[in-house]
């Protein structure tokens, strides 16, 4: 530590005021707090602080991500392996769960080199032209991009993305703290709206799955995409929305397991449930916009289970079923808790998660153009979560002009 | 009245007073700092060189002649400290050895009125010990207050223990509560621990509403307990005082003298032995601190590590304060500090693995744990501010400078000690009490 103390303090002076290098001062900054915490004291106000900070927060969430990241890589292997053979029972005894996971690894980790170098990069360009600090929010959101990606994407696209994500999801409204929107969906939602055909038919989830014929690669949620507007006495999409039942590939077991195709980190609901725990547990994440949303997106999937309409079996799955598919959970736990794009007060995220909950069935059963309706809802939350914020605080105003009148 | 207050925290430091008096050699200077007392512009009466007796006027507040400070020693005004602008920071007074105090007329409670009450202690130098709220300056003695507040316990780290010391002073307690309630005609209140047993002397009192007042810091803070009991509206005006000046006031009126003594506690991780002491107002430190210290870089506070003022190990305690802290000073780097983790970092989140030992307690030093960030992380401050004002919401309209904003959102209710844990628990290390107070500030710079 010592030694390495020494470097950086030989190096600072050409990062200082007058240095050859001062313009890349921030970047020197960045990588010496992230190597040290600093020897600052305090200064005015309080004698004593927290030991918790920025970085701290950011870590936690990247832990909390872990479990999703490890069974996202495991299920690649696991998807792609079990596609290979067409017995089912039969990909069992060639290939053992390190295999899946080892095959997963190597496809998903160049993912996540890519966000972050990139991602990475252009944080610091901006901090290095802006003369600020390079904050911490990258860190999470640098994670959160691969996850939500299908593992055959193209690289290129991935960081064209992740540019866009930063660049105009963050810094054009002035970095870390300052977004409106939720970078990591902003990145989501460019990719799927520019490539649509990276980002969604039966093609695309299954690592190699454009070259191997006659394989179920598609999600859950394109699946009963199919399943609208239907005729529901025809066989075929009885046996579509037989999938969904007890022993079909996506039911609620494997459901919960994670054990179905879809993007990275989405699948799984016992990986998702334990980052939840985590966020939770911390108080990092709100409890208070995942216990509403979960239970605004199920009281709209238990309304559609009343409604019923015939010729709609999306409709009528049921509302449990209807959360653990598709990327509900993984929007719940790690993009609408996102503290900057979410709502700030505490009524107000609130009604924030549930609207979230309630828009996120609503578009995934009524669009199945969007069969990721988390992702449009959670974006047009972000937007108006200013909005049900300045209605909260508006309460706590006229509350006090009240009793200024009782008092008079 | 019954309040509970269940936002905010203890924070758990090393370092309590034992209950028990400790003996000191006297001190021989003493100081009165004008920067003890918010936004005061004080007019010297005195020069360096002049003899002064114990109760006899140093310099009076320019804009209101009326507000007097006095001595609280006799002896020599040694020197008047200056700092930038010629800003007056300190008056120095070098003590006799023996107080010779200046002699005021004796009164007794039955024959005095308020308009007696408020001239005697206006000359008598004791009339700065009454603050009003909102903005926590001395009150003006023109005021009609609505109502006064006394919070007789500290609920801040390494507060003293009032429990401890009013131990026994039954009478001359009850004798200042009489005087002080003479000054509103509204209803005087004496808010004690729900949490403990308090002093005989706060239990018995009477001609005062007693409230018990429930739960975590800052329970203590007679801002919180305003809100709960007696909530200020634009143009309210509350004023308040602590338990020991109730007393003071009284053995003003009985004796006619200006005695300024005190009982202080010494805390902190970095004190051998952390005791309480009698003192008289305005003690340097020195002779309390010298000898009783553990080695290495330390920081001396008046006052607790949230709300108190640096000082120097020869520094002076400041008016308001009945506590020196004196902690390590932080200024050192850790290496992987962010990700280790951190069973010896204390926390009021659980992000560090000390949420494993619960009831231990922590050496804090003054090391910031990280730089100053953009408000990130949310409904941190709610979780630890007991008032119904959105915290964040009015830092932000003060930021932005909107002073109808920051009276719409509740600013008149809060001062900055209210936001000090707030600020201790920031995530984005954001200096929440300073930008309060400039809020503050602005607002009454505008409206006078």
């Amino acid at each position: 530590m010592k030694i390495m103390q020494n470097i950086l303090n030989s190096i600072k002076p050409h990062f200082e005021e007058g240095g050859k290098l001062h313009t890349l001062y921030p970047a020197y900054d960045a990588f010496e707090t992230f190597l040290f915490v600093p020897n600052h004291t305090t200064q005015s106000g309080t004698h004593i602080k927290d030991s918790v900070d920025l970085k701290r927060t950011m870590v936690i969430v990247i832990i909390a991500l872990l479990p999703c990241l490890f069974f996202g890589m495991w299920n690649t292997g696991y998807q792609y392996h079990s596609q290979l053979t067409s017995d089912m029972e039969g990909y069992q005894s060639i290939y053992s769960i390190f295999d899946h996971f080892l095959f997963g690894f190597w496809k998903v980790l160049p993912l996540i080199i890519v966000s972050y170098v990139v991602g990475l990069s252009v944080e610091f360009a901006f901090a290095v032209q802006r003369k600020h600090q390079v904050n911490e929010g990258y860190l999470v959101t640098g994670m959160l991009i691969p996850l939500t990606m299908p593992v055959d994407v193209p690289l290129w696209m991935l960081a064209l993305s992740v540019i866009f994500a930063v660049v105009i999801g963050k810094e054009v409204f002035g970095g870390t703290g300052m977004n409106i929107l939720n970078p990591a969906l902003t990145a989501r939602a460019f990719i799927f709206f520019a490539y649509p055909t990276k980002m969604s038919g039966d093609k695309v989830w299954v690592h190699g799955a454009d070259k191997i014929d006659a394989i179920t690669g598609e999600t859950a949620l394109g699946q009963l995409a199919t399943l609208t507007n239907v005729d529901p006495s025809n066989s075929e999409i009885i046996n579509n929305y037989s999938l969904f039942s007890s022993d079909g590939i996506y039911s609620l077991y494997n459901s919960f397991i994670g054990t179905i195709p879809g993007s990275i980190g989405e699948t799984s609901v016992i990986a998702i449930l334990i980052g939840a725990f985590i966020l939770v547990f911390t108080g990092v994440g709100s409890f208070r916009i995942m216990v509403s949303m979960f239970f605004g997106g199920l009281s709209m999937a238990y309304i559609f289970n009343i409604v019923g309409l015939e010729n709609n079996l999306f409709m009528s799955l049921p509302a449990i079923h209807q959360l653990f598919i598709g990327s509900f959970l993984f929007g719940m736990v790690f993009m609408a808790t996102d503290p900057v794009s979410a709502a700030q007060t505490n009524t107000g995220k609130i009604i924030y998660g549930f609207l979230c909950g309630v828009l996120s069935i609503l578009i995934r059963v009524f669009n199945p153009a969007y069969p990721e309706g988390v992702m449009v809802a959670i974006l047009f939350m972000n937007v108006m979560a200013p909005l049900i914020d300045h209605y909260v605080v508006e309460a706590n105003i006229k509350k006090r002009l009240k009793r200024i009148k009782i008092n008079e | 009245m019954d309040v509970r207050i269940y936002k905010g925290a203890n924070i758990k430091i090393k370092g309590v007073a034992d209950r028990v008096y400790a003996n000191i050699s006297k001190s021989s200077y003493y100081a009165v700092k004008p920067t003890d007392f918010h936004l005061l512009i004080p007019k010297m009466v005195v020069k360096v060189g002049d003899y002064v007796k114990a109760g006899e006027i140093l310099f009076f507040d320019k804009n209101n002649d009326q507000i007097k400070f006095t001595s609280p020693v006799s002896g020599v005004v040694s020197d008047i400290v200056r700092g930038p602008k010629r800003k007056i920071l300190k008056v120095l007074v070098k003590s006799d050895d023996e107080i010779v105090y200046k002699q005021f007329e004796k009164k007794s409670i039955t024959d005095i009125d308020r308009s007696i009450i408020v001239k005697d202690m206006l000359n008598g130098g004791l009339w700065p010990l009454i603050r009003q709220r909102p903005f926590a300056t001395i009150a003006n003695p023109s005021d009609k207050p609505k109502s006064i507040f006394i919070s007789a316990f500290d609920s801040s780290p390494l507060a003293p223990d009032n429990d401890f010391i009013f131990h026994g002073d039954k009478e001359l307690f009850q004798m200042g509560l009489d005087i002080v309630s003479k000054l509103s005609e509204g209803t005087t209140h004496l808010n004690l621990d729900g949490n403990s047993n308090s002093a005989q002397s706060f239990r018995n009192a009477s001609g005062v509403q007693i409230n018990n007042i429930y739960g975590p810091h800052p329970s203590g803070n007679v801002g919180v307990q305003i809100h709960h009991i007696d909530p200020i509206n634009k143009g309210d005006i509350v004023w308040y005082l602590s338990p020991q000046d109730i007393v003071m006031i009284a053995r003003f009126f009985r004796d006619g003298k200006y005695d300024a003594s005190k009982i202080i506690a010494l805390t902190g991780s970095k004190v051998k032995k952390p005791r309480y002491y009698r003192i008289v107002q305005g003690m340097s430190i020195k002779s309390i601190v010298d000898n009783n210290l553990y080695e290495g870089d330390k920081r001396f506070i008046s006052g607790n590590v949230l709300t108190g003022t640096k000082i120097n190990e020869d520094g002076y305690i400041s008016y308001y304060d009945f506590q020196i802290t004196v902690i390590p000073e932080g200024n050192y780097s850790e290496f992987f500090g962010w990700l280790l983790p951190g069973l010896n970092k204390f926390s009021l989140s659980r992000t560090f693995f000390s949420w494993l030992s619960r009831k231990k307690e922590y050496d804090l030093d003054s090391n910031t744990h990280g730089e100053e960030r953009a408000y990130v992380v949310t409904g941190q401050y709610e979780s630890y501010f007991p008032i119904d004002v959105f915290p964040v919401q009015l830092v932000k309209a003060v930021l932005i400078e909107d002073i109808e904003l920051m009276e719409k959102l509740g600013i008149y209710e809060v001062d900055t000690e209210d936001f000090a844990l707030c600020e201790y628990s920031c995530t984005s290390k954001v200096p929440v009490q300073s930008i309060i107070r400039k809020g503050l500030d602005l607002i009454k710079k505008e409206c006078s």
